[in-house]
């Protein structure tokens, strides 16, 4: 128990670092997962086709393969940088390039399946008034679908809560990782290092799960 | 799916057509270009020389390096996912049980088991199995790890199948005089298991996933096949795993097409009054994010 009061800022840093890559790459696979969706939906094949292809190539790939191609072929073999002289910042945005792009596959697909649950009415309305293709989605279509898709989304968030913990097999100092530094640190404590972590991640995706349940009955479309 | 999505748009008429075409010229052109920047990018640096490729024409490369590799990947999937359903059904009924002592600690178990990552039950259980004197094999802490991460997703799978066979059911066991155990064996798992099958099969691929977790941890999976070890030899980090990335999504979509056939063949059949969506809808949400 000392161990984890002693560490406390330890690892409430740790936590930090899950919370930041969780936003950033939450934020980025939210924006590209509506455009696959879109692209997707489009009356365009070759489009369509691209979507698909990155969908299903990107969705039956292991997270931690995506992940490790991001930090050490993107970053160690390419020499992509983020950053001249910070490391850990480098892998940090590696990683949510890993991450932003295989979240943003399940992003499309719940996005789609809302849009099959607008019905048909509402599309054909929209039609007849005249609006195009992307004035339908944009004013009509999205504004319902997203709403209905608002609980999948959010346990997608939860899910990448946990994901981000991936991150560890390019050496990003995230929960998991310095769970593990802190059990090599303090060998006598490893079961109030690991119940401290544990906690740290039910605060972290309980209120998440009560909050897309609330907002997901606030912001149903009646029908 | 398809003629769902196409009310989105009419049946174009000739200047759409001509419109279409046009815009399907303009982004055929962008991705095309995106591809070539692409191509170029990992061209400068070298990574299409044939060099690099020909290790995975020679057939050691596959039989010495990656095949080990997928082997243990497979074997930890496969007694990953037999312990894993054995926990799911376990956990899945107890949290059905009429007894509160059963039903509660059953229930803080998956759902705690649910909100910790899996990593974290892999790290815990090689550093928590030293604690009580016992060695912890990569292999031991990656499918321990599966076990209880995915089992507990699992269990919520098997209760809401079993939750989704109508009430009448269990009723008209209960009436022709049958115990509560078999009711749950003779009338109840029976038929929500054909309900459950494709969310399971769903689960399982996720599970397959995960093994590439082993990677952190040293475990020789094909993950570690293919980005320390063919690499450590060949010095070719990105065109291994790119191979290796392949041998995973042929696997996951050959498993993704059973669990499609399972699902179409379980609404085909009468004999089940469980609705198969119903138990997708509860699962199947947890199994789409991993």
């Amino acid at each position: 128990m000392e161990a984890v009061v002693d560490e406390l800022p330890v690892i409430l840093g740790a936590f930090w670092l899950t919370v930041k890559l969780t936003v950033v790459s939450g934020v980025i696979s939210l924006v590209w997962g509506i455009v696959l969706a879109a692209m997707r939906v489009s009356p365009l094949p070759v489009l369509r086709g691209a979507g698909a292809l990155y969908v299903n190539v990107l969705r039956n790939t292991p997270l931690t393969l995506i992940i490790v191609f991001c930090g050490l072929g993107l970053g160690t073999v390419m020499n992509v940088q983020f950053s001249q002289d910070d490391l850990s910042l480098n892998s940090f945005w590696l990683s949510i390039v890993g991450l932003s792009a295989y979240t943003s596959a399940f992003v499309c697909e719940v996005v789609r399946s809302g849009i099959n649950t607008v019905p048909l009415g509402q599309a054909e309305a929209a039609r007849a008034i005249g609006l195009t293709f992307l004035q339908t989605l944009r004013l009509v279509i999205l504004p319902q679908a997203v709403r209905a898709v608002i609980a999948p989304l959010g346990s997608l968030l939860n899910a990448l809560v946990k994901n981000t913990t991936v991150a560890a097999a390019i050496g990003v100092m995230e929960a998991a990782l310095r769970m593990k530094n802190l059990f090599d640190a303090h060998g006598d404590a490893i079961i109030p290092i690991f119940l401290g972590f544990a906690a740290g991640f039910i605060v972290l995706t309980l209120p998440l799960n009560l909050l897309s349940g609330r907002l997901a009955q606030r912001l149903a479309v009646a029908r | 799916m398809k003629d769902r999505a196409t009310v989105l748009y009419d049946i174009p008429g000739p200047r759409t057509r001509l419109r279409n075409n046009v815009l399907t010229l303009a982004f055929g052109v962008v991705l095309l270009l995106a591809a070539y920047f692409v191509w170029t990018k990992f061209d400068e640096k070298g990574q299409w020389d044939g060099k690099l490729w020909q290790p995975f024409l020679q057939a050691d490369t596959w039989t010495e390096l990656i095949l080990p590799g997928l082997r243990n990947t497979l074997t930890a999937a496969v007694v990953a996912a037999v312990l894993a359903l054995l926990f799911g059904a376990v956990f899945g009924i107890a949290r059905l049980s009429d007894h509160r002592w059963v039903r509660i600690p059953a229930a803080v178990v998956v759902e705690g088991f649910r909100a910790i990552p899996l990593l974290m039950m892999i790290f815990f259980a090689q550093y928590g199995g030293s604690l009580a004197g016992l060695t912890v094999s990569e292999f031991a802490a990656v499918v321990f790890g599966l076990m209880v991460y995915n089992g507990s997703v699992l269990a919520e799978i098997v209760r809401a199948g079993i939750l989704a066979v109508p009430r009448g059911q269990a009723e008209a066991g209960y009436a022709m005089g049958l115990r509560k155990n078999q009711v749950m064996r003779l009338i109840l798992l029976p038929q929500a298991v054909t309900a459950m099958m494709p969310a399971i099969v769903s689960q399982l691929v996720v599970l397959l996933k995960d093994t590439a977790l082993g990677f952190v941890v040293a475990y020789a999976d094909l993950l570690n096949a293919g980005a320390r070890v063919v690499p450590a030899n060949y010095a070719n980090l990105i065109p291994s795993v790119i191979v290796i990335a392949v041998v995973y999504i042929l696997i996951n979509l050959a498993l993704g097409y059973l669990a499609n056939w399972l699902e179409r063949r379980s609404r085909r059949s009468r004999k089940i009054s469980a609705d198969p969506a119903a138990a997708e809808m509860a699962g199947g949400e947890v199994a789409l994010a991993r």
